[in-house]
């Protein structure tokens, strides 16, 4: 009985600093955020309460409407984009190839980088090296154009990672499920379609939610890249309200659109793995 | 006749085009050397130019990068950084780890805290970085220390998750037979619990230590007008100093990849097993 008391105590002495912690820098910043939604503090002086206003105001303004026009655009395209790529990489690395490991080990070498400095390194590549072989303008000067310029970077990072993810997927299907359906005369494009890929449906869902995710959260590359620009086509949601609430004197009516964004990424989230588990569960 | 055999079942179509496809990955990186190495003099306006080897491999762009980004301070900041936090998270996550998942299914109030910490996943830092950056000026840790904790507290969801995963198939048993011996309950862990998670600990360091050395917002916001600066936070701040001289800007990348990318030289198994156990768990 003793030493029950004494397991439980240990477990609070352990547990309670931490979850004070958590909610110290999660929980209460998240409220606080709550709570400067409904003001229209600057990020300096005084301020007053204005009720719903900046939530009114968020849906009538094409700045943030603009922005996340182009997040959506952004994280769609990057995030099918890579995964399909991922998926022919690893289908490849998979393969009975010469030099294994050493292939692996080259293409995950983007995944360790900085986004920041790779999206320096692309930037240059971008403005001199690829116009001066189109003999076209650059893209990231272009408002058509510069956003296809953020897919590339995005995806030239996350690709590696993804391959890996369907690699240690397609690792899990067994020799033998190839063996009794070669029997059945299933090969190409066929084997893949009705045997591997429901095989790997878990690892193709975590690779669609955390891509997704990710993309979603864009802002080292736009930092590195556009800085939103050219005429704001290219402000991400996250470089939007950096760059307004932070320095633009926008931190109450910024906070509402941070409060909107956390709503979406959870609604968007919570609806890719219910949709997702449900074709696991079909197949 | 064995060797002929093994030699037969390589792919080598799919090899040749995975070789020529390695350009994509390399070509980056070849361009940054180049330029890293060249003078502005080198830099012509036709690519060939801009891509030929520097006609000396001199290092006085690096000596000049490193004077202007007080390169050997940034350096030392991220490894700080990077560092205490990985200890920190290893130590308090996974006694978070194991608190939840030894109680979660007898207490709701484990049950509750388990969830409410996984949760926290979904909160994106852009709803959190404006009020964090009011809250650690009022407490005085815009600084290292601050984002420190900031890391500790963002990736504990993650690891708190990866490490309650891992201790469902670490048998209580164990832990039993140490109690019989009149051990306590954190003696137990530090001497039986905590060692036998070891490839847990090198999961969380892997991802924790890639997440922390390569953000550039959290040090951003909370560090700015510090005049402190993390690894790629000098590339940004140095932006304007850089000015169209590339081959300083170059350099001065190029170094800044340069930790990373021997870190994963010297543990390029241990970094590909951390992310592939940190994804599929």
């Amino acid at each position: 009985m003793k030493s029950q008391n004494e397991r439980k105590r240990t477990f609070l002495l352990i547990a309670i600093p931490i979850l004070l912690l958590f909610f110290g820098f999660n929980t209460l910043p998240l409220l606080r955020g709550f709570i400067y939604s409904f003001t229209n503090f600057r990020g300096y002086g005084s301020y007053d309460w204005v009720g719903w206003r900046n939530y009114i105001d968020l849906f009538t303004d094409t700045r943030v409407g603009n922005s996340y026009w182009f997040t959506f655009k952004l994280a769609l395209v990057a995030t099918i984009l890579i995964n399909i790529l991922s998926l022919i990489m690893a289908l490849a690395l998979n393969s009975k190839i010469r030099f294994k490991s050493f292939l692996r080990g080259m293409y995950f070498i983007p995944n360790i980088l900085g986004a920041l400095v790779v999206g320096y390194i692309f930037s240059y590549i971008f403005t001199y090296i690829l116009p001066a072989l189109t003999h076209a303008a650059s893209m990231l000067a272009s408002k058509t154009w510069a956003w296809v310029a953020i897919v590339i970077v995005c995806a030239w990072q996350s690709i590696a990672m993804n391959t890996l993810i369907y690699i240690s997927g397609l690792q899990t299907v067994p020799e033998d499920v190839y063996e009794a359906a070669s029997l059945d005369g299933a090969t190409g494009w066929n084997r893949f379609r009705y045997i591997t890929f429901p095989l790997i449906m878990p690892f193709f869902t975590i690779n669609m939610v955390l891509c997704m995710k990710n993309n979603l959260m864009v802002f080292d590359q736009i930092m590195a890249l556009t800085k939103g620009g050219p005429a704001q086509s290219t402000e991400s949601i996250s470089y939007l309200i950096y760059n307004n609430g932070m320095n633009g004197g926008q931190f109450g009516f910024q906070s509402a659109n941070a409060v909107i964004f956390f709503i979406v990424i959870v609604v968007i989230s919570v609806l890719q793995l219910r949709f997702l588990n449900k074709r696991e569960e079909q197949l | 006749m064995e060797d002929i055999k093994v030699k037969e079942r390589f792919n080598w179509p799919v090899t040749i085009l995975l070789l020529l496809g390695l350009f994509t990955v390399l070509f980056p990186l070849y361009m940054t050397i180049v330029i890293a190495f060249k003078q502005p003099s080198e830099m012509t306006n036709n690519v060939v130019g801009l891509l030929s080897f520097p006609k000396s491999w001199s290092f006085d762009n690096f000596r000049e990068a490193m004077r202007v980004t007080d390169f050997w301070r940034s350096l030392f900041n991220s490894f700080l950084i990077t560092a205490v936090t990985m200890v920190i998270s290893i130590v308090i996550h996974s006694l978070m780890g194991y608190a939840v998942a030894r109680n979660m299914n007898t207490n709701r109030f484990y049950r509750f805290s388990y969830y409410y910490i996984v949760s926290g996943m979904f909160v994106p830092f852009a709803i959190l970085m404006m009020p964090l950056v009011k809250q650690t000026a009022q407490l005085h840790i815009d600084n290292v220390f601050g984002v420190i904790v900031l890391y500790v507290v963002f990736y504990m969801p993650m690891n708190v998750l990866l490490y309650a995963g891992y201790l469902k198939n670490i048998p209580i048993a164990l832990e039993e037979a140490a109690h019989v011996d009149g051990a306590s309950t954190w003696t137990t862990y530090w001497k039986i619990i905590f060692p036998l998670m070891w490839p847990m600990h090198a999961t969380v360091a892997v991802l924790t230590a890639l997440g922390t050395w390569n953000d550039v917002m959290t040090p951003l916001v909370i560090m700015s007008g510090s005049g402190i600066n993390t690894l790629p936070l000098a590339q940004l701040n140095f932006q304007t100093q850089f000015g169209t001289n590339y081959n300083l800007a170059f350099a001065s990348y190029l170094l800044a990849l340069l930790p990373m990318l021997i870190f994963y030289l010297v543990a390029q198994k241990q970094i590909i097993n951390g992310v592939i156990n940190g994804a599929v768990k």
